[in-house]
């Protein structure tokens, strides 16, 4: 489904990422783990589109299409979908109505009818209690006075609502507690499914003992380092970065 | 081409005004050697170097006179706010319409008046008002105002009234041969604890040449409190000159609100004064050019006394050749000590050919104090679009929902429904490609 080959990535003449590669398919769940500045996040936002980043070489294919030469609105209609470190609040933007656009947007682009306003409505409230999104943050404006949990929640939230074939989570356990965690990450576990591949960028192993990934990856200095199951995981939070790279270096 | 103007000007009010009252005529005639000795304001002067009056100078607008020209036209009808209930004072051409208006029963000693009939029932209550606002003058436009004051409104609540029910003061402009003028004088009275919501609404004719010239002067006792909206939809060829000056008593609480959308050229001054202890205001605005607009808005709040509070917040877009000016000062006098005062400005330039010249003051002459000022010109926020496109939203209605967003931030504060929809929808109509984001707003 997706198909990184040796990206090199440049954020304001800054080399982030130094040839990385990563394969993933349909059905899988990836974590890619990392130290602060090893381009987690550089690869999260290329992934989606953002503008700021210069891919200086390698390529990024998805479902066979080289995804960089798509806005990041064509992206999202394709089933990419991103959820933010930092979700944006944007005021005088009602949630409920982004939401609807977005998923309308999707299906238009899919060849699906598109949904009406009851049918709509009806999805919002089955997908609330998946996520136990409060009944009036919805009809605020996106992410307007949520607290960090709020709008970590309201990103899964969205990601229910969309269906996405990839989605991408940046650091979706930052800021939470325990509670919180827990919801968002049964939310992310009934999003797994055979259909749908999803990438995990995080900074902590914590997040992986709610969502157990079948991949798990090292990022370290723009590149993958090592790979591995999920006990790789636990070997990092037993023995630290440091000590994989040391492997890393010495093999 | 100025003097001519002012010949024009001094011929006109020989014409049509009448000898009255001596306390009038002596009003006027005092204003209008006023105006003879101001002239008209030229670029040449600080508070006007932006704005350009010629084109209103230029032109020779008349009064209306009680013949034809005084039928309200088919636009009439649309300004009444559906689902809001109102008491309804409608002016064509700058003359009161008892027929088109609708008062409902008002509080025990509320004057909800035209003003051309309350220099003749409430001489005293005018006088009293005006007298409270010495020293209007110094510019032509305002000294013209003073000069034929004739029409307008008297608003007068006594102490401890609340009058529950919005009073909606419609001034709409027709198409004539000849474009006509209209000079308003507002006066609102609040006593010692009374409490008011005054909308002040202004339209006209579509393409409509007409020049609007009005002063609104509201005095605020102690404790007393109003909302005040001044919506400015005026034809896209008018001339919109007003004033509005607030005194506040202490404890007083005024919020204002500015909507600045229609007019050729426009300027809008507002005075408030914090005279007493713990006084408060608010003043919201937002004004939207596109086309040739000119809009100038000019704010001055003075803090007269201490722990008074001043909260200023001004939003501008602009598209085309569109240009705007805002300038506001905030100035904290000597013995205003815990004054606090906010003010922002922030604008956003659609066009390369649109421009803003914001200019945000502070004058401080107490030392115990809290004010801080700002102003933005700037593009759409990035991350915002980032987030919307990241949705499936592409770029043009991402970008058209967030000028949307931006502007809306001013309306959606607007506590009265029907008029937060009529601004809303009227904002659609000045974005480009509103088309796209109906849904999101409806």
């Amino acid at each position: 489904m997706l198909s990184i080959k040796n990206l090199h990535a440049n954020v304001a003449d800054k080399k982030i990422l130094k040839g990385l590669n990563l394969e993933v398919k349909t059905g899988e769940v990836h974590a890619i783990m990392g130290p602060n500045g090893s381009g987690k996040s550089t690869l999260a936002n290329i992934l989606a589109g953002r503008s700021g980043y210069e891919v200086t070489a390698g390529t990024i294919t998805y479902e066979g299409k080289n995804l960089l030469d798509m806005d990041p609105e064509i992206r999202a209609r394709e089933g990419v979908f991103l959820a933010f470190q930092y979700p944006v609040e944007i005021p005088g933007v009602n949630n409920v109505y982004l939401l609807k656009a977005a998923l309308n947007a999707i299906r238009k682009h899919r060849g699906e009818q598109e949904l009406d306003a009851m049918e709509f409505l009806k999805l919002v409230k089955d997908k609330m209690k998946l996520v136990k999104v409060r009944e009036d943050l919805m009809s605020r404006a996106v992410n307007e006075g949520f607290s960090g949990g709020e709008k970590k929640r309201n990103e899964i939230f969205q990601m229910a609502i969309l269906e996405p074939k990839l989605a991408i989570l940046d650091e979706t356990d930052s800021g939470l507690d325990i509670d919180a965690l827990r919801i968002v990450s049964e939310g992310v576990n009934s999003l797994r499914g055979p259909q749908r591949a999803i990438v995990m960028v995080t900074h902590y192993q914590r997040l992986l003992n709610y969502i157990v990934p079948d991949h798990v990856h090292v990022l370290a200095d723009g590149r993958i380092i090592k790979s591995g199951g999920k006990d790789l995981a636990l070997k990092l939070e037993a023995e630290g970065y440091d000590r994989v790279r040391e492997e890393a270096a010495v093999a | 081409m100025s003097q001519e103007a002012l010949e024009f000007y001094v011929a006109e009010h020989a014409r049509t005004i009448a000898l009255d009252t001596d306390w009038l005529h002596g009003l006027r005639q005092s204003a209008l050697s006023n105006f003879r000795r101001a002239g008209f304001p030229d670029t040449r002067q600080e508070d006007w170097r932006y704005t350009d009056v010629r084109p209103i100078l230029k032109r020779r607008f008349v009064q209306a006179g009680d013949s034809g020209d005084l039928a309200a036209d088919a636009g009439f009808e649309g300004m009444r706010f559906a689902g809001l209930d109102a008491h309804e004072l409608a002016f064509i051409n700058g003359h009161y319409d008892k027929g088109l208006s609708r008062l409902g029963p008002l509080p025990q000693g509320v004057i909800l008046t035209s003003l051309a009939e309350a220099l003749i029932k409430y001489p005293q209550q005018v006088k009293d008002c005006l007298a409270n606002f010495p020293g209007l003058d110094a510019n032509g436009f305002q000294a013209l105002n003073t000069a034929f004051l004739t029409h307008g409104t008297l608003l007068y609540v006594p102490a401890g009234v609340t009058v529950a029910t919005p009073v909606h003061l419609i001034f709409r402009s027709n198409r004539q041969p000849e474009p006509r003028m209209a000079f308003l004088r507002n006066l609102i009275v609040l006593g010692r604890g009374a409490s008011l919501t005054v909308i002040e609404d202004y339209s006209g004719t579509a393409d409509a040449e007409y020049m609007t010239n009005v002063t609104t002067c509201i005095s605020g006792g102690e404790g007393a409190s109003l909302r005040h909206y001044k919506l400015q939809g005026e034809s896209q060829k008018s001339y919109h000159i007003a004033a509005t000056h607030i005194r506040q008593a202490r404890d007083c609480r005024v919020e204002s609100c500015s909507i600045a959308l229609g007019g050729a050229l426009v300027r809008n001054d507002i005075t408030a004064s914090l005279d007493g202890e713990g006084a408060e205001v608010a003043l919201d605005g937002l004004y939207m050019g596109n086309g040739r607009q000119h809009v100038d808005n000019h704010t001055w709040i003075h803090h007269r006394s201490p722990h008074t509070t001043s909260r200023e917040e001004y939003k501008g877009v602009l598209n085309d050749h569109a240009r705007a000016v805002f300038n506001g000062k905030v100035i904290v006098h000597e013995h205003a000590q815990k004054a606090d005062a906010r003010q922002a400005n922030d604008n956003l330039l659609l066009s390369d050919n649109a421009e803003i010249d914001t200019k945000p003051e502070l004058e401080i002459h107490a030392d115990d104090v809290k004010c801080s000022h700002g102003a933005t010109i700037g593009q759409l926020d990035e991350n915002m679009l980032f987030y919307l496109r990241s949705r499936a939203v592409d770029a043009d209605t991402a970008r058209s929902l967030l000028i949307f967003a931006f502007a809306d931030a001013v309306v959606s504060r607007i506590g009265l429904r029907p008029i937060r929809e009529r601004l809303e929808a009227m904002i659609l109509g000045k974005l480009p490609d509103s088309g796209l984001i109906k849904e999101f707003v409806q």
